[in-house]
């Protein structure tokens, strides 16, 4: 409609000089933004937006990899996932996960960026050992942490020993299996918040803690009393960053435990993978999906609302 | 990955200035924090050190009870002899390199196009474009497994390099990074080449662009580490040995060698490899891009 308009006034000598040229630049500029978004919008299309209507439709048929019944279901895949017990049961490890995960994820980070902020020497070196880990892959990581988490022969068995404490089961013993995967996700991760808070704490005006020494203040009262606060948007954001990427977790728990002992470190993208690759169902695996992603969206939206609050 | 949107200013500055201390003795409490750092560094290396060690020795010292640090028989290059020669992981290694080389190519221009789209030219629709793509970032990608795998079965995609790279190139998150580095460059450069009637291409391409390396590299270094280490998607889209990228032939690596835990650790230390190189040439660029915009979130 506007194109039409914009064409008649190019066409219309007539028309005011500033006014053809303004509808010819705002012509022009309707071509430019969608040419130059195009190939984007090609993608984003085909590999975000189609799949996730079609994963949608999917949810409410009985597609299956055999393609044995793709006929239309209701709500019946939702209907059976929320009387799955394996369904609930990997749904509460995976918040078991991320609450345990998030905890040490967060603080340690925390005392690691305190620390090398003192104005320690070497901090390329600290920066370097703590963020290090974070460049591998998963399956790095998980090799790695296997190999250590060997019952005989594994390294952490053998310090522990040493110190006469006996010999840990770390990864078949369902008391303990997830805390050994924290453990490894601890060490693979927490560099990244480390830098976030580093450089959040690098950014705290220096003559706030040159007034606070004026005035008598130690370095812990410093601590609780300049820099935590003026870091809280950084912990806020850590924290959100890391609630959303821990409920997301598969990597590790799939090659470290494959989902074992007894299915007590399964998560739900774990459980999402197993019942559509595993057990050929698709439709169900996708209805599953979409449980997961309204948790995400739930917490997103918690999440959010708390920061306006806070910020409020 | 919200929170790129909420992070102020995109600014590269100087993150690594170490805070200035005036003071005359080196105070206690420094030195105990120096201690602790230390003993937390050398606890973060003892894994890479550990599947060094085991990696430098004969299968059968590794398996070797009670643990030694220095093996009796002396240290062999034996097992990543072995890895090199008979595993697939040189193939996997090309496999990794091509597709993450590829997604960063074509993450980089179709979002830096994007980008600039958005942050500069004043089009009918940017508005509810913007509104789509930053809602777009509640997205997890697992949910979206079932049905790609489903579309890429039907594109005859499975076990391809396409099927690898193509779902891989859509990251909504570097469309705001490289937009807000976009919004900060004075409109006058433009607007002066404008007058001169460049078009909108030629300033893309000739002002704004050579304005852009910091963060162009920035974007360029996540993309590459996010897709050198992507596993989920692979995995679903790969099956074919010979197709298989690093991560995931590792993973098939552990179930068929079991217990050669020398080449696990060879393997292991194999993949490793590229990326802490990349890291140590691009330290600088990696550290600034996470502690300006925490952009590598998810």
């Amino acid at each position: 409609m506007s194109a039409s308009t914009s064409i008649r006034s190019v066409s219309t000598q007539q028309a005011p000089a500033a006014e053809n040229k303004h509808a010819a630049r705002s012509r022009r500029d309707r071509i430019h933004g969608w040419s130059f978004m195009a190939p984007f919008l090609l993608f984003f299309g085909l590999f975000l937006i189609w799949p996730l209507i079609h994963g949608i439709v999917m949810s409410f048929t009985g597609k299956s990899l055999t393609g044995a019944n793709s006929s239309f279901l209701g709500f019946a895949n939702y209907a059976e996932a929320l009387g799955d017990a394996d369904m609930w049961h990997a749904l509460g490890n995976t918040l078991y996960f991320t609450v345990i995960s998030t905890v040490p994820l967060v603080l340690v980070a925390l005392l690691m960026a305190a620390l090398v902020n003192m104005g320690l020497p070497a901090q390329w070196l600290w920066r370097l050992s703590f963020f290090a880990p974070f460049l591998l892959a998963s399956t790095v990581v998980s090799l790695f942490f296997v190999w250590m988490f060997n019952p005989q022969l594994g390294l952490v068995n053998e310090v522990l020993s040493k110190v006469g404490i006996a010999p840990v089961d770390w990864l078949n013993n369902p008391d303990i299996a997830m805390w050994s995967i924290v453990i490894a996700t601890l060490w693979w991760t927490v560099g990244f918040n480390f830098l976030l808070y580093l450089a959040a704490m690098q950014n705290i005006p220096q003559a706030h803690f040159e007034a606070a020494s004026l005035d008598g203040a130690g370095g812990w009262r410093q601590f609780f009393s300049i820099t935590l606060p003026q870091i809280n948007q950084t912990t806020i954001m850590i924290v959100i960053l890391q609630v959303l990427a821990s409920l997301k977790i598969f990597d590790q728990v799939y090659q470290m435990t494959g989902g074992g002992p007894g299915g007590t470190t399964r998560t739900i993208v774990q459980y999402i993978f197993e019942t559509g690759f595993t057990g050929y169902r698709l439709g169900y695996s996708a209805a599953i999906s979409y449980i997961f992603f309204g948790l995400i969206v739930v917490v997103s939206i918690a999440q959010f609302a708390i920061t306006r609050k806070r910020s409020a | 990955m919200a929170t790129t949107l909420t992070t102020p200013a995109l600014t590269i500055s100087p993150a690594s200035s170490v805070p200035v201390r005036r003071k005359k003795r080196i105070a206690p409490s420094r030195i105990i924090a120096t201690v602790i750092v230390a003993i937390l560094a050398v606890t973060w290396m003892v894994p890479f050190a550990w599947a060094a060690i085991t990696a430098l020795k004969s299968e059968t010292e590794a398996a070797a009870t009670p643990i030694t640090i220095v093996p009796e028989s002396g240290f062999t290059f034996d097992a990543f002899a072995k890895v090199l020669q008979q595993g697939n992981i040189p193939q996997w290694t090309w496999n990794s390199l091509f597709t993450s080389a590829a997604i960063t190519v074509v993450t980089l221009v179709i979002s830096a196009l994007a980008a600039y789209a958005l942050s500069r030219i004043d089009f009918k629709g940017r508005k509810v474009l913007m509104v789509v793509i930053v809602a777009s970032l509640i997205v997890p990608p697992p949910v979206l497994i079932i049905p790609l795998f489903y579309q890429m079965v039907a594109f005859n995609m499975i076990d391809t390099y396409w099927g690898v790279i193509l779902p891989q190139v859509i990251s909504p998150a570097m469309v705001f990074v490289l937009k807000k580095f976009f919004d900060q460059i004075p409109r006058e450069l433009e607007d002066a080449a404008l007058v001169d009637g460049a078009g909108r291409i030629r300033i893309f391409l000739q002002v704004v662009l050579p304005l852009s390396r910091p963060i162009l590299a920035a974007v360029a270094i996540f993309v590459f580490i996010g897709a050198w280490n992507n596993f989920l998607w692979p995995f679903i889209v790969t099956n074919d040995s010979s197709m298989l990228t690093l991560p995931v032939g590792l993973q098939t690596i552990k179930s068929a060698y079991g217990i050669q835990y020398a080449q696990n650790m060879a393997s292991a230390l194999l993949a490793a490899l590229p990326l802490i190189v990349v890291f140590l040439f691009f330290q600088r660029q990696i550290i600034k891009g996470i502690s300006t915009t925490g952009l590598a979130g998810t």
